[in-house]
C-alpha cells in the first residue's frame, strides 16, 4: 500500500515476497492510443496494492509543462526540430525523476509512460538503466482495430488538457494525425532483433501475448497481472452482508446470522439487483453465515470465498469496544495508532487482510460483472484497490451497512455510485479518536466508538 | 459444473458439506471450471511429459483433479516390445494402425476421467504434431463440451534436446536392452519421423482462434493466444516460472529450540545450546556444498532466524514460512492438550490435515498460505529453507508429491537437512543429519483410530491431491481384431460427422490424423 512503510521486524530484507534488490524500470512502447497510459496507471496501482512502491512518469505530462498551450499535431511532425528538442528534454527531465524515485526515494518500480517506439529511444533508455542498477522490461501495446482505437480517443483524449478549446471533431482529427506522425518511424519490439530484450507484447487487447526473457518474480507477477486484466466495460458491486445479531448488540466479528432488518435488506437487494437487469452477473461471499444468508435471499447461484472471511480478531472475537478498552486498553491504543499494520493478538491485520485478497482481486479482473457480498474491513481493502487508497485511508473508508457501491471503470479510474437501500440498520464505522496515546482515559477512546444496544 | 452454484442455494447440511467438497475443489480458482483438455504439441524430446508431469503435479496441489494421459505407455503395452525407430515411420502402415488405436484409447479414457471420475483438467501427452491429429481433437472436445488449451514445446537447441534424451529417453523401457550411444541414434531417426509431418501451432492464421501457449527455448519466450478462463491464466502463469535449470533445494528445520526441549507446541522461542550447535554445523555444510547463488529464506519466528544467522549470509524473512498456529494450545504440551481439550485431541488424530486448532490453523490453512512460496521456489535454483516441521511437511509433500493424507505425517527431524534434486519427471532425496542431538518431535499416526469420512471437511477449502497414477494397463480391446468393426457410439464421438460410415477407423482422412 502506498504510504506503508515497513514494519518493525523486516529489517531491511523484503518479507513478504522475494523481490529482487534491483529497481525495476518498466517501459510502454506503442502508438498512441492503445492503452499505455490505461495500463501504466492500472499497474501501478495494483503493485502499490500489493506493496511495491511504485510510481507512473508520464512524459505526455512533463511536455504539458513545458509548452504550457497545446497548438495542434505539428508539434508532433518528425521533421519539427524544435518540438523534438521539447520531447527530447521532456524525457531527460522524466527519467531524472525515475533515478531519483528509484535511487534516494525507495522506490522499486517506475513505470515510465511515454510512446517509446524507436529502437533509438530505447537503446537510450537501456543505457540509462544499465548506468544506475536498474532492471528494464518493456510493455508494449500492439492494436490496429479501429473501434478500440476510436473508443480510447473518446474516453481519454478528448478530455486531455491538449483539446481543452476544441469541439469533439477538431479533436478528433487532430489526434489522429497525431498518430500518423509516429506511425512512420515505428519500430515494434521484435522477436529477432530484441530477443536479448525482457517484455511482453500485448495484442489486441489481450487477444494474445508474447512474452520474452521474463527475469525475476516482480516482472512474472507483473505479466501475469496483465494477462488478467480487460477493457470490456463491466461493473463491479461491492456490499456488506444485511445487518447481524451481532452488530446489533456492538460485537465485532463472530459468525453470527441476519437480524431481521438483515433480512429485510436481503430481499431489497434482491430487488435492486433485478431492477439493474445485469448481463450475466456473479455473486461472490465470504464462508460466513450473515453473507451466505444475504446471497441465499437474491435467489441465483452464488461461489463462497474463504478468502472474503472477515477480519479475523483474535482474542477479541464478539467483544465490544467497551470490553476491549477494558480488557486490553493498550492493545486498543495501538490499534488506534497504526489500524492497517496493527494485528489482533491471534488475529489478522489489515496489512495480512490485502495479502489474503490479491487472489480475489486478480479473479474480479478477470470477470465481467460481479456482486461481492462481504464485509467491513474486507470491503475496505477492496474498496482501496479500485480507488487507489493509501494504507493509512483504508482501514477508514466508510462501508456502511445496507449500502452498495457501484463500481464502473472510466478512463483511466472507477467511478463511484453509492445506493442506500433505505433498510435501517445500526452504525459499524469507528472513527479514529484524537487521543491514541496507550496512556489515555476510557472515556478518550470510548469517544468514537458508534451506539448499539 | 451447474450443481456447485445451486448446492449454494440448499440448506447447508452435513450432507451437502461433504457433497460439496467434491466441488470444493473448485473454489480455489474462483470459477464453476470447465473440464479442460490440455493437449501437448511438439517433436519428440521437447519437455512434453516433463511439463505434463509438473503441471498435473501442482494442478492437483492446488486441488484440481488432474491426470496425464501418456499415448507412449499405451503404444508400450500395446507393442511389447519396441524394435527401431522404423515403428514410426510414416509408411509403415500396420505401426500407423496401432499408434491409431493407442491414441483413440487414450482419448476413450479422457472421456471416461473427465465424465465419469470426477476428474476436471485431462493432460493429452503425445506429439498431436499435425492438424488433422489436432482438429480431430478439437472435435472430440467439442463433442463432449470440454475446453481445449494446447501447449506446444518448440525447441532447436541441439544441446537441450541431447540432454533430454539421455536424461530420460536412453533409460526408458524402449531401450532397455540398448546401450547410451545406439539409444541416442535410435530416438534422433525417430525424432526424424515427425519433423517431416510436423505443423507447428499457427497464431496468425491457421490456429489464432485456438487457445494456447507456445514455450519457446524452454521458457525463454512464450506466446500466449486466446486464453479463455482462470484456470488457463493459472496454467500460463505456472509455465512460466517453472525453469529446467540444474538447482537444488535444501529443507531444514531451525535448530532445537527451547520449547522442543520442553515438549512445547509453537511458541516462539530461541534455540537452546544444541540448537545452536546444529546451526554451526549447518554453516559448515552449506560451506562444503559450495554452491553458486544460494538464497536462504527463514520464516519471521526467532528460531528459524537465530539459525539463519549462524550462517553469516544475507536471507530473507517469509511470514508464509511461519510454523502452523496452534490457537489455544500454544505452548502446551501434548499431554496438557489431551487432558484440556480431550475432544480437540481426538479429533486432531482422526484426521490431522483438516484438524484446524481452535483459533489457529490446519495443514489445509498450511496449503493455501505455502502457495506463493512454492511459486517462488519454482521460480528460484539454489535455495535453502529454514523453516518448522509443519510447513516443511506441506512443502515436501508438493515435491514429493505426497497425498493430504500422509502429509502430517512425514518425517521431519530436527538437525537434518533434506536435499531435493530434480531429477528426469521427479525429485531426488538425501537425507543428511549434521550429527547433533535434538529431542524428536515426530508424532505417528495412533493405530486405533476410527477412520470414517472425514466431519471436519470445511466447506469449499481445498485439498491437494496426488497425482494419480497413469494407466498401467491401457485396455486396448483385441489389437488382433480386425480393424474394420462396428462403430460403436463412443467411438463415433470421436469421429466427426460426415464419418459415420463403417469403417472409419480406416478412412484416409482419419487415418493420416495418426501419422
Amino acid at each position: 500500500m502506498r504510504g506503508a512503510s515497513r514494519s518493525k521486524n523486516t529489517q531491511d530484507l523484503d518479507k513478504r515476497v522475494c523481490m529482487t534488490n534491483c529497481p525495476t524500470l518498466i517501459v510502454t512502447v506503442g502508438l498512441p492510443a492503445r492503452g499505455k497510459t490505461y495500463i501504466s496507471k492500472k499497474l501501478t496501482r495494483y503493485l502499490n496494492w500489493i506493496d511495491v512502491p511504485t510510481k507512473e512518469f508520464n512524459v505526455g505530462q512533463y511536455r504539458r509543462e513545458c509548452v504550457k498551450i497545446y497548438k495542434s499535431f505539428e508539434f508532433f511532425q518528425p521533421d519539427n526540430e524544435e518540438g523534438l528538442k521539447i520531447r527530447k528534454q521532456c524525457a531527460l527531465a522524466a527519467l531524472n525523476d525515475v533515478r531519483q524515485f528509484l535511487t534516494d526515494e525507495g522506490g522499486q518500480v517506475a513505470v515510465f509512460d511515454a510512446t517509446n517506439t524507436t529502437r533509438e529511444r530505447r537503446e537510450t533508455i537501456i543505457r540509462f538503466a544499465e548506468q544506475n542498477g536498474f532492471k528494464v522490461f518493456f510493455v508494449e501495446s500492439v492494436c490496429e482495430d479501429p473501434d478500440v482505437i476510436a473508443e480510447n480517443i473518446v474516453q481519454v483524449k478528448l478530455g486531455s488538457p491538449d483539446y481543452i478549446h476544441c469541439n469533439t471533431e477538431e479533436a478528433v482529427a487532430d489526434f489522429m494525425k497525431r498518430i500518423k506522425c509516429y506511425e512512420n518511424s515505428y519500430q515494434p519490439l521484435d522477436e529477432e532483433l530484441d530477443r536479448d530484450l525482457s517484455f511482453i507484447k500485448i495484442i489486441d487487447v489481450g487477444r494474445r501475448y508474447l512474452v520474452n526473457r521474463v527475469q525475476d518474480h516482480i516482472q512474472s507477477r507483473i505479466v501475469y497481472y496483465l494477462m488478467n486484466i480487460h477493457i470490456t466495460p463491466r461493473s463491479i458491486y461491492l456490499c456488506r452482508h444485511g445487518e447481524s445479531d451481532l452488530n446489533i448488540k456492538g460485537r465485532i466479528g463472530g459468525d453470527s446470522g441476519l437480524s431481521a432488518r438483515g433480512k429485510e435488506f436481503a430481499k431489497a437487494l434482491r430487488q435492486f439487483i433485478q431492477s439493474q437487469n445485469i448481463r450475466d452477473l456473479k455473486v461472490w461471499t465470504s464462508q460466513m453465515k450473515r453473507t451466505i444468508q444475504t446471497a441465499e435471499a437474491l435467489g441465483v447461484p452464488y461461489e463462497q470465498w474463504k478468502a472474503l472471511n472477515e477480519i479475523d480478531a483474535g482474542v477479541c472475537e464478539e467483544l465490544m469496544y467497551e470490553e476491549i478498552q477494558q480488557r486490553y486498553p493498550q492493545e486498543f491504543a495501538l490499534r488506534d495508532q497504526d489500524k492497517y499494520r496493527y494485528r489482533y493478538p491471534k488475529g489478522e491485520s489489515y496489512e495480512d487482510l490485502v495479502q489474503r485478497l490479491e487472489p480475489v482481486i486478480m479473479e474480479l479482473e478477470r470477470q465481467e460483472n460481479v456482486l461481492v457480498i462481504c464485509h467491513q474491513a474486507v470491503m475496505r481493502c477492496l474498496l482501496a484497490y479500485f480507488l487507489d487508497k493509501t494504507a493509512e485511508e483504508l482501514p477508514y473508508l466508510k462501508c456502511t451497512l445496507h449500502t452498495v457501491l457501484k463500481l464502473t471503470p472510466m478512463a483511466y479510474g472507477c467511478k463511484v455510485e453509492s445506493v442506500c437501500l433505505n433498510v435501517d440498520a445500526v452504525n459499524t464505522h469507528r472513527d479514529r479518536p484524537s487521543n491514541v496515546d496507550v496512556s489515555r482515559l476510557p472515556e478518550e477512546a470510548l469517544l468514537t466508538v458508534p451506539d448499539h444496544h | 459444473i451447474a450443481c456447485l452454484c445451486e448446492k449454494g442455494n440448499k440448506q447447508n447440511d452435513l450432507f451437502s458439506d461433504i457433497q460439496n467438497l467434491q466441488m470444493s475443489s473448485k473454489i480455489l480458482v474462483g470459477k464453476c471450471s470447465n473440464l479442460t483438455l490440455i493437449v501437448m504439441v511438439g517433436l519428440p524430446a521437447r519437455g512434453k511429459t516433463y511439463i505434463s508431469r509438473k503441471l498435473t503435479r501442482y494442478l492437483n496441489w492446488i486441488g484440481i483433479p488432474t491426470k496425464v494421459f501418456n499415448v507412449g505407455e499405451y503404444r508400450r503395452e500395446a507393442v511389447k516390445h519396441y524394435s527401431a525407430y522404423d515403428f514410426f515411420k510414416s509408411d509403415n502402415e500396420d505401426a500407423v494402425k496401432i499408434r491409431q488405436q493407442c491414441a483413440l484409447a487414450a482419448l476413450r479414457d479422457v472421456k471416461n476421467y473427465l465424465t465419469e471420475e470426477e476428474g476436471q483438467v485431462a493432460v493429452f501427452d503425445a506429439t498431436n504434431t499435425t492438424r488433422e491429429r489436432r482438429d480431430m481433437i478439437l472435435e472430440f472436445g467439442a463433442e463432449n463440451g470440454f475446453e481445449i488449451f494446447f501447449i506446444e514445446s518448440v525447441c532447436d537447441d541441439p544441446n537441450v534436446i541431447a540432454c533430454n534424451i539421455l536424461e530420460v529417453k536412453v533409460s526408458c523401457p524402449d531401450y532397455q536392452d540398448c546401450n547410451k550411444t545406439d539409444a541416442m541414434d535410435d530416438f534422433k531417426k525417430r525424432i526424424e519421423c515427425y519433423r517431416m509431418n510436423y505443423q507447428p501451432l499457427d497464431p496468425d492464421q491457421y490456429d489464432k482462434n485456438l487457445s494456447f501457449i507456445k514455450v519457446i527455448d524452454v521458457g525463454r519466450r512464450f506466446l500466449v493466444n486466446r486464453i479463455q478462463d482462470h484456470i488457463q491464466s493459472r496454467i500460463v502463469y505456472y509455465l512460466m516460472n517453472i525453469h529446467v535449470q540444474p538447482r537444488s533445494i535444501y529443507l531444514c528445520r531451525h535448530g532445537e529450540s527451547q520449547q522442543n526441549m520442553q515438549g512445547r507446541l509453537g511458541g516462539d522461542s530461541g534455540l537452546s545450546t544444541r540448537g545452536r550447535k546444529f546451526a554451526g554445523a549447518l554453516a559448515e555444510f552449506v560451506e562444503e556444498q559450495n554452491l553458486k547463488d544460494l538464497k536462504v529464506w527463514t520464516s519471521q519466528m526467532r528460531r528459524s532466524i537465530q539459525t539463519a544467522e549462524a550462517l553469516n549470509v544475507p536471507y530473507e524473512q517469509w511470514k508464509a514460512l511461519n510454523e502452523i498456529d496452534a490457537g489455544l494450545c500454544e505452548e502446551m504440551t501434548y499431554e496438557d492438550v489431551r487432558e484440556r481439550f480431550p475432544e480437540e485431541f481426538a479429533l486432531r488424530d482422526q484426521d490431522k490435515y483438516y484438524y484446524r486448532y481452535p483459533s489457529g490453523e490446519s495443514y489445509q490453512d498450511l496449503v493455501q498460505r505455502v502457495e506463493p512460496v512454492i511459486m517462488e521456489m519454482e521460480r528460484q535454483e539454489n535455495v535453502l529453507v529454514i523453516c518448522h516441521q509443519a510447513v516443511m511437511r506441506c512443502l515436501l509433500a508438493y515435491f514429493l508429491d505426497k497425498s493430504a493424507d500422509e502429509m502430517p505425517y512425514l518425517k521431519c527431524p530436527l538437525h537434518t537437512v533434506l536435499k531435493l534434486t530434480p531429477v528426469a519427471y521427479g525429485c531426488k532425496v538425501e537425507s543428511i543429519s549434521l550429527n547433533v542431538d535434538a529431542v524428536n518431535t515426530h508424532r505417528d499416526r495412533p493405530e486405533e483410530v476410527k477412520r470414517g469420512p472425514s466431519i471436519l471437511i470445511r466447506r469449499n477449502s481445498v485439498t491437494p491431491l496426488t497425482s494419480p497414477e497413469p494407466n498401467k494397463k491401457p485396455r486396448m480391446e483385441g489389437l488382433d481384431d480386425p480393424i474394420i468393426r462396428e462403430v460403436t457410439p463412443a467411438q463415433l464421438t470421436l469421429c466427426s460427422a460426415s464419418h459415420t460410415t463403417l469403417g472409419c477407423l480406416i478412412c484416409p482422412a482419419l487415418s493420416s490424423c495418426f501419422s
